[in-house]
């Protein structure tokens, strides 16, 4: 049957050229956008760009000094808050509350896990209505880095939890009973072969996070508010470097610093990407 | 039994829930001897081995009848983590921590309060000689005990489990992840440690139970799906003229 | 069931360890019959069948070994095959004894027998049946019957202690007769190895069957 081999290979073909060109469309469009934002950016950056603050005002002067200075202050503080609570929850989930003999422990357990999913999926203005309802304004912090802060974290424990908990699910059981064996307790085995086995993945779970944090907008535009000054506490205000983009692109007249903005912020998260697939690659080579 | 004793199971019957999967078991561990436990797939022999350094214990829903001694104490009276650095175990697949060869053998010691850098390297340099291992490795102690063969890996591991100074190494089918020549090695360092323990083995390879044990213990689920011990013997008794039907049959390879 | 091949192999050896004594039981009753009737081609014909005999047991000693090597036998496989091992040497023995009496059948040659032979084929007729019982209780797992066929070796020391005693007072008569008399002894006394040889193979078979070794003589 000739004529069924050949529309078979031509399936084939057709289907091979079908999927390059959806592979190429998607490259294309990410290069388009990344590439205008970098074309219509990188001519603003000059050395006062990164050293001045903001000015305020229509006029959209000044640079980016500020924006930086909370962006890391957010990604700090949250990170500090998020991952002693998501890693350690996680750590209980896999390790202790699987053992648990009782069902009312089991039940409780089932329940964790079932809102840690859906929490994974909540929209980030959620946490931030959360966050301005709450720290805001009932425990009145204000506006500030902790209030931002505290809302960031909620927002992204579910994440940590889950990378963590994959991360521990990946070492192989026959570590846990290695070192068991040789009388360590459970909490030596975690300590000292679990979590630097798992290292890898957590990290890769906490830089995701950071880079989360560094992306969102609505979560952090009703929590930090909108000051372009540079905070010089917790409870002071401030705004990130992806809100300047929106303030300076709805606010100002500085369209093009807006677009300068966007390509820094655009160059951090390729980098944070890159130092993921790097951790990534480190851990496929020492499981070999 | 006319030999010093090390390790002894009196009436040891084990459960998952409602289920019983061993059924009183008695049985002599000898001194300085390797005992190996036979018996076709399910009938408990791995369980069983895992009941003398307590890790069914990691199970949930496990429960026991009867008792295991260790030197004449009830193990099931003893602190835990005492009790597995005295009986130490050797797994069927190779599993070395991904760590250094010199921190996957300190890692004992370590634990059970060895600090000091030099006192470590000592210990390492012992229990990888014992092991058939330091000439392989002694260059580069710093390379990840994943990077190594499969038959170094689980002499790693019998190295590892050495670093603490146990009195019965258990193991369980060592060699049957490996191939045939790194076997030989596994069961001629058997041999060389049996001097200073006592080994208990879990083994489906029957030519190797014979060409390595003592003594043999012949293992069998009844109707009910619980092992139950058949025979156990000096294995040339074993081998040559075993007193049970069912043994002959087995060993024989003509079982149904 | 596992192991048909292994099982077939075993019971081919058995069949071959049976027809190669049967063939030297044979050998041996001839031989007497060929001495008697002073027959020198049935002789030759004895000599030269030994060298048959040797071939087979060697084929079976190899079947053997080959068995141990590649089977990993343990217990009454094992047993079994050592057993068989051990009574092919048996059996090559008495086969020399059959050769060995031919041999002596040609060395008399011409010369007329110094006296009739009775108690000789006797004693080989009490020795053929022991050989033929004893490998057939062997093949067939017997123990009953390898414990009683020993008790007849008694009859066979008595048969030899009283042709050994006549040809002693024979030689005293007629010393020049002292050539054939001492070959005929030595017949005598073969035939009554054979009667030793075969509780040896019926030993084997209480070996081979409770695992026990034992004594029967």
């Amino acid at each position: 049957m000739a004529t069924s081999r050949f529309t078979r290979k031509m399936a084939q073909g057709g289907a091979f050229t079908v999927f390059w060109l959806m592979g190429a469309t998607a490259v294309l469009i990410m290069l388009f956008v990344v590439g205008y934002i970098m074309v219509q950016g990188i001519p603003q950056l000059n050395l006062e760009f990164f050293t001045t603050s903001p000015r305020g005002g229509l006029s959209g002067d000044g640079g980016i000094y500020s924006t930086v200075v909370t962006t890391f202050y957010m990604v700090v503080v949250t990170l500090l808050i998020a991952t002693p609570l998501g890693v350690g929850a996680a750590i209980y989930l896999t390790e202790y509350s699987e053992k648990a003999e009782s069902p009312i422990v089991r039940r409780l357990v089932r329940i964790a896990r079932f809102g840690v999913e859906t929490l994974a999926g909540v929209p980030s203005i959620i946490f931030g209505l959360f966050g301005y309802a709450l720290f805001v304004s009932a425990l009145n912090m204000g506006f500030s880095i902790m209030s931002a802060s505290l809302a960031g974290a909620c927002l992204i424990i579910p994440v940590v939890i889950r990378t963590t908990e994959e991360a521990l699910k990946s070492v192989p059981d026959s570590y846990r009973e290695g070192s068991l064996a040789l009388g360590a307790t459970k909490w030596e085995t975690i300590r000292k072969v679990i979590l630097p086995s798992a290292l890898p993945g957590i990290s890769t779970g906490i830089l995701l996070s950071a880079g989360r944090i560094v992306s969102e907008t609505a979560i952090f535009f009703v929590t930090l508010g909108g000051s372009y000054r540079v905070p010089h506490s917790l409870m002071s205000g401030g705004r990130t470097m992806a809100l300047h983009v929106y303030y300076l692109a709805m606010e100002t007249r500085a369209f093009d610093k807006a677009m300068s903005t966007a390509a820094v912020l655009v160059a951090l998260i390729v980098l944070m990407n890159l130092a993921i697939n790097l951790i990534t690659s480190r851990i496929s080579s020492k499981t070999r | 039994m006319t030999e010093e004793i090390r390790m002894k199971a009196e009436g040891y019957s084990l459960f998952y829930g409602e289920f019983k999967a061993l059924n009183d078991i008695s049985i002599d561990i000898p001194v300085n001897r390797i005992t190996a436990f036979i018996g076709p797939s399910g009938c408990g022999k791995s369980t069983f081995l895992r009941s003398f350094n307590r890790m069914n214990d990691l199970i949930p829903g496990v429960t026991t009848e009867g008792t295991v001694f260790l030197d004449g104490n009830d193990i099931s009276k003893e602190d835990v983590v005492d009790l597995r650095r005295k009986v130490g175990m050797v797994f069927q697949r190779p599993n070395p921590f991904p760590k250094s060869i010199f921190d996957n053998v300190a890692y004992g010691p370590r634990l059970h309060g060895t600090r000091n850098r030099s006192d470590l390297a000592v210990i390492v340099e012992k229990s990888l000689k014992a092991a058939a291992l330091w000439d392989e490795v002694k260059d580069d102690l710093n390379k990840s005990g994943l990077a190594i063969s499969g038959g170094q890996q689980q002499r790693l591991c019998i190295a590892r489990a050495i670093a603490v100074e146990p009195e019965v190494i258990l193991m369980d089918e060592p060699a049957s992840a490996l191939d045939p020549v790194a076997t030989l090695k596994i069961e001629e360092l058997m041999n060389e440690l049996k001097k200073n323990y006592t080994i208990a083995i879990v083994t489906h390879n029957m030519q190797q139970a014979a060409r390595v044990s003592d003594y043999t213990a012949f293992l069998l689920t009844d109707e009910n799906r619980a092992g139950n011990l058949i025979e156990f013997g000096p294995t040339r008794q074993i081998f040559t003229t075993p007193s049970d039907e069912r043994t002959e049959d087995y060993i024989s390879g003509r079982f149904g | 069931m596992t192991r048909e091949n292994f099982d077939r192999e075993l019971e081919e050896l058995k069949q071959k360890l049976f027809q190669v004594t049967e063939s030297v039981r044979k050998n041996l009753n001839s031989s007497i019959k060929y001495l008697s009737e002073r027959d020198m081609k049935g002789a030759r014909m004895i000599v030269e069948a030994d060298e048959l005999v040797n071939l087979k047991c060697l084929e079976i000693e190899e079947q053997c070994l080959n068995v141990i090597a590649t089977q990993q036998p343990v217990a009454t496989d094992l047993r079994l095959l050592f057993s068989i091992l051990t009574i092919s040497t048996e059996i090559e023995r008495i086969g020399d004894y059959a050769k060995g009496i031919a041999r002596i059948s040609e060395k008399i040659g011409a010369e007329k027998l110094i006296k009739p032979l009775v108690d000789i084929p006797r004693m080989e007729e009490i020795a053929g049946r022991m050989l033929y019982d004893a490998i057939r209780a062997f093949t067939e797992d017997d123990i009953k019957a390898a414990r009683e066929i020993p008790t007849r070796d008694m009859k066979m020391d008595v048969l030899y202690n009283q042709i050994h005693r006549e040809l002693i007072t024979f030689v005293m008569q007629n010393p020049h007769n002292i050539e054939q008399t001492m070959m005929l002894d030595w017949i005598a006394h073969n035939l009554e190895r054979v009667g030793d040889r075969v509780v040896n193979i019926c030993e084997r078979t209480i070996f081979t069957v409770t695992g026990i070794p034992v004594d029967l003589n």
